[in-house]
């Protein structure tokens, strides 16, 4: 065994290439180890078609600041596309309404009302928790004085919000998106826009309690720009620039060189076996992994306790979102939108997701689908040879555990994709020169994200913050000394934030 | 509107009015149990006595008594993954078991707290029977999560059980035709032709006297059964109820389920379960094993030292300390635990019990308050206790191979 690291990294993922970046920039030496020919997992830009290029992961609504200054991402290439995205709520016969950072545009006189009170609240919710994002949760019972003062200061931070608002964010904490915007809403299409970023990524829907307000305020936790950020060269224009930090810093990356298990001795993690036999040893083992594939399949049951274990069996990693990619000859005309530059809602109203979501949690899947739309090569000439575009769409609910296996339901889906998608473009079946689908199994098999989950695991109330993934694993070290969590799975969970990986980063070089 | 009740015909509901189900030695059993005193072990019929419950519990120590142990639950584990998962999930090394040994072992929750006890049978590399006194099968399946090239299943009623225990038992299963039983080790497994088939016999049992298990098919059980008591008529041969049982398997220093601890999963409040460390069960925690569940949070209060102690007690007079209190004071004005188990000893001839003590007190003075009644009034007595260390009843004869007399 050589031992060339302090740390390994298993994933270069964001967040494994952000935890990497911020240890290595602390003087450790870090070795990061990937899977694929590439860095950056579901948010590396990859050619789908001959000229066409696009991520998995499009947006960049949580990326902060801070990181980008800590990592000086800039100076390694890091730039934006775009640095406010509207959301267009697209009414398939025109009469669309525009959400921008700053109101609504095309919406009701109520509409627009309403949204100005709720945006303020969610504004003041979002301020209350956003320091939490970016802390190692609390473990209860611990009896530490810094898990104590984080509990006081959650509390601190709710009971400033003021009686009556702390109050009300009690009441609206686990409400489903579908009661949240029928208060506060009147235009069907505009609720649904506003009720996608609700749920998108977990098995979880308008009518779902559990975790609606939470995820909104959680994809507010971003603060790059006033709006919604697009990064140059697409998703994967940050993560290269991610790495390129990180190699600055004086960290290896090696591509190509899948783990194949996590190697514990005396009840530690003491290094990693590659696929390929290669034995490397590290005193701190951190997996960019989901939680399963983490626990299960890199360390095994037989290091951690019982129910410990069967806590992690049980995290519900079933993916519902499909990913379409399609090259097409030219600019597709979307009813009644004079250019199609925001990010585009289609769904008319929050019951179609609902009925998308009813099919899904039977094992099928609905004829007519709501997805969100992004046209990057808008913003960026990078992504598509001159004069033709990438379109990017999210699709739900494509259930991970479609009955019958995705093989014999993927032309189904796609055909059902795109008739949805001629509801509001009609034509844009001509346009496409080459699309790519990327169902849940997809996402599993390519990117080894168990269940194709986007968030490595549901986000929910039930699996955030002290409990995600689950208590014994919730401060980014594990049961099992020698091994960490940096990914998703751990707090606070996935979009390309990088907060778990700088979070475990910090946690790690705090116990030295 | 009318309301009709249709009623099961007695006929079909004869084994709940029992509340039991006949096990493979019912035939037999049921003959020999002069009042019909029948408990009710995981839905089967156990005897509570036969006819005197002293006369059966001398013959585990001066003759041989049988125990009709089939109401266990047995499961056998079977798989490339079997010894990994049981290694993981209980206390004592099960990788480097042997084949054909048996091992006393406890499972933990992973707080540390006993979830059950029971005994691991290694039948192969690659098989072994697990018994406990309750179903525990849930738990299994929890544990085999992670654990792929495995299978679980439940085989008690697959398996008929018997203990035959005391000084003669080796005797009469070697006059039965058992060759060779007298080289079998404590702990070890020998088989043999028997019936359609074969009978496993282990040197395993729970009154802590010379004595062995056997396990067979449920078809071959009457003639087990008629055989041992064809031929043992010379051997002094009993049948044993559960009360025999109990005043054995305290005098040999084991502890019985819902007795002296409840299951982790089955209690309600706090600190109303038991670490294997406060049951007195620190001998079967291999810490040299790199994993178990339940391992850290142990080491933790082995390390602490902090716990309470399921004690064996010397106590005085002649009152068995039946649901008492214990003090560390004659007076009775501190509390620090109580009595799980008592009995008087007839071998030993000593006032034993097993009393839980709190951490702070165990090694301080330990006072009984016992009640007993005298005609009918009632009495109250304190009573010194004094601790022991070794089981009350331990015989060289039960460690002996081969036994003495054979």
């Amino acid at each position: 065994m050589s031992n060339p690291a302090d740390v390994i990294i298993i994933g270069g993922g964001h967040n494994g290439l952000v935890c990497a970046a911020y240890l290595a920039k602390a003087g450790r030496k870090v070795l990061v180890l990937e899977a694929a020919s590439g860095v950056g997992g579901l948010g590396a830009t990859r050619e789908f078609a001959p000229g066409f290029r696009a991520a998995v992961a499009h947006t960049l609504p949580q990326l902060g600041r801070q990181l980008v200054k800590d990592l000086d991402l800039g100076r390694h290439g890091f730039s934006l596309a775009a640095d406010a995205l509207p959301t267009i709520a697209l009414a398939p016969a025109g009469g669309h309404i525009t959400i921008t950072a700053d109101g609504l545009e095309g919406a009701s006189p109520a509409d627009s009302t309403a949204y100005a009170t709720y945006l303020k609240l969610m504004k003041k919710f979002a301020r209350a928790i956003d320091p939490f994002w970016h802390k190692r949760p609390p473990m209860l019972g611990s009896g530490g004085l810094r898990d104590a003062a984080t509990l006081g200061q959650f509390g601190w931070n709710l009971r400033t919000l003021g009686k009556t608002d702390m109050r009300e964010m009690m009441r609206m904490i686990a409400l489903p998106a579908r009661d949240l915007m029928d208060e506060y809403f009147e235009s069907p299409p505009l609720k649904a826009a506003l009720a996608w970023d609700a749920n998108i990524g977990s098995k979880l829907a308008p009518r779902s309690p559990n975790n609606a307000v939470i995820a909104l305020l959680y994809r507010m936790s971003g603060d790059l720009t006033g709006g919604l950020p697009l990064a140059r060269g697409g998703t994967g224009g940050l993560t290269d620039a991610l790495a390129a930090a990180a190699a600055a810093h004086g960290a290896q990356i090696r591509t190509g060189s899948a783990v194949a298990r996590i190697v514990v001795e005396q009840g530690r993690a003491v290094g990693v076996e590659l696929a390929g036999g290669e034995l490397i040893r590290a005193p701190k083992i951190v997996s960019n992994a989901d939680p399963k594939t983490s626990f299960f399949k890199l360390l095994g049951a037989r290091h951690l306790d019982i129910q410990f274990t069967n806590r992690i069996n049980r995290l519900r990693m079933n993916g519902q979102v499909a990913k379409l990619h399609l090259a097409l000859d030219g600019l597709p005309d979307f009813t009644g939108l004079a250019e199609p530059g925001g990010r585009l809602l289609l769904a008319p109203d929050m019951q179609f997701i609902e009925n998308a979501f009813d099919a899904a949690k039977y094992g099928g899947y609905a004829r007519e689908l709501p997805m969100e739309v992004l046209l990057p090569s808008l913003h960026d000439d990078s992504l598509a040879p001159a004069g033709q575009h990438v379109l990017s769409a999210q699709v739900q609910y494509a259930p991970y555990n479609v009955q019958g296996g995705w093989d014999a339901h993927r032309d189904s889906f796609l055909d059902n994709t795109m008739a949805s998608l001629e509801r509001y473009a009609p034509g844009i079946r001509d346009r496409v020169v080459a699309s790519e689908l990327l169902t849940p199994a997809d996402l599993e098999q390519q990117f080894g994200v168990t269940g194709g989950h986007w968030h490595h695991g549901e986000f929910a109330l039930d699996n955030w913050w002290m409990n995600r993934p689950t208590y014994g694993a919730s401060q980014y070290r594990t049961p099992v000394p020698g091994f960490y969590l940096c990914g998703a799975g751990a707090h606070p969970g996935g979009g390309i934030m990088g907060a778990a990986g700088s979070n475990a980063a910090r946690a790690i070089l705090e116990e030295n | 509107m009318p309301v009709t009740v249709k009623l099961q015909p007695a006929e079909a509901i004869a084994h709940v009015q029992r509340s039991i189900l006949p096990t493979p030695f019912y035939s037999r059993t049921s003959r020999l149990n002069l009042n019909q005193q029948w408990s009710e072990w995981n839905g089967f019929a156990s005897a509570v006595y036969y006819g005197d419950a002293h006369l059966e519990y001398f013959s585990t120590r001066n003759t041989c008594g049988v125990f009709d142990a089939s109401p266990m639950r047995k499961y056998r584990f079977s798989g490339a993954d079997a010894a990994a998962m049981l290694d993981r999930m209980v206390t004592r090394d099960v990788v480097a078991q042997a084949v054909d040994t048996v091992a006393y072992n406890v499972w933990c929750t992973d707080a540390g707290r006993v979830v059950d006890d029971g005994t691991i049978f290694r039948l192969g590399t690659e098989e072994f029977m697990l018994c406990c006194a309750d179903p525990c099968y849930d738990w299994f399946c929890l544990s085999a999560v992670g654990f792929d090239a495995l299978k679980i299943e439940e085989i008690s009623e697959e398996v008929a059980a018997l203990a035959l225990q005391g000084p003669t038992s080796c005797a009469l299963l070697k006059a039965m035709g058992f060759a060779g039983i007298e080289q079998c080790k404590p702990f070890q497994i020998m088989r043999f032709p028997f019936g359609g088939g074969e009978i496993m016999i282990s040197r395993t049992g729970y009154t802590g006297d010379l004595g062995y298990e056997l396990w067979l098919d449920p078809r071959d059980a009457e003639q087990l059964w008629d055989q041992l008591f064809s031929v043992g008529a010379i051997y002094g041969i009993q049948p044993l109820g559960d009360e025999s049982l109990e005043m054995a398997r305290l005098e040999a220093g084991f502890l019985a389920p819902d007795v002296d601890f409840h299951g982790s999963l089955h209690t309600v409040q706090r600190g109303h379960d038991h670490s294997p460390l406060e049951l007195g069960l620190g001998w079967i925690l291999n810490f040299k094993k790199p994993h178990f569940s339940g391992r850290a949070a142990l080491l933790a209060q082995r390390e602490s030292g902090n716990y309470r102690r399921l004690l064996k007690l010397d106590i005085e007079g002649n009152k068995p300390a039946e649901h008492s209190i214990l003090y560390a004071d004659k007076k009775c004005a501190k509390e620090i635990g109580y009595i799980t188990s008592a009995a008087w000893s007839p071998v030993v001839k000593a006032n034993i019990a097993y009393g839980l003590v709190e951490a702070k007190y165990f090694e301080g003075p330990i006072w009984a308050e016992i009640y007993h009644q005298k005609e009918l009034r009632w009495q109250r007595k304190v009573a010194r206790c004094t601790r022991v260390t070794k089981p009350f009843w331990s015989p060289e004869r039960a460690k002996a191979t081969p036994p003495p007399d054979c």
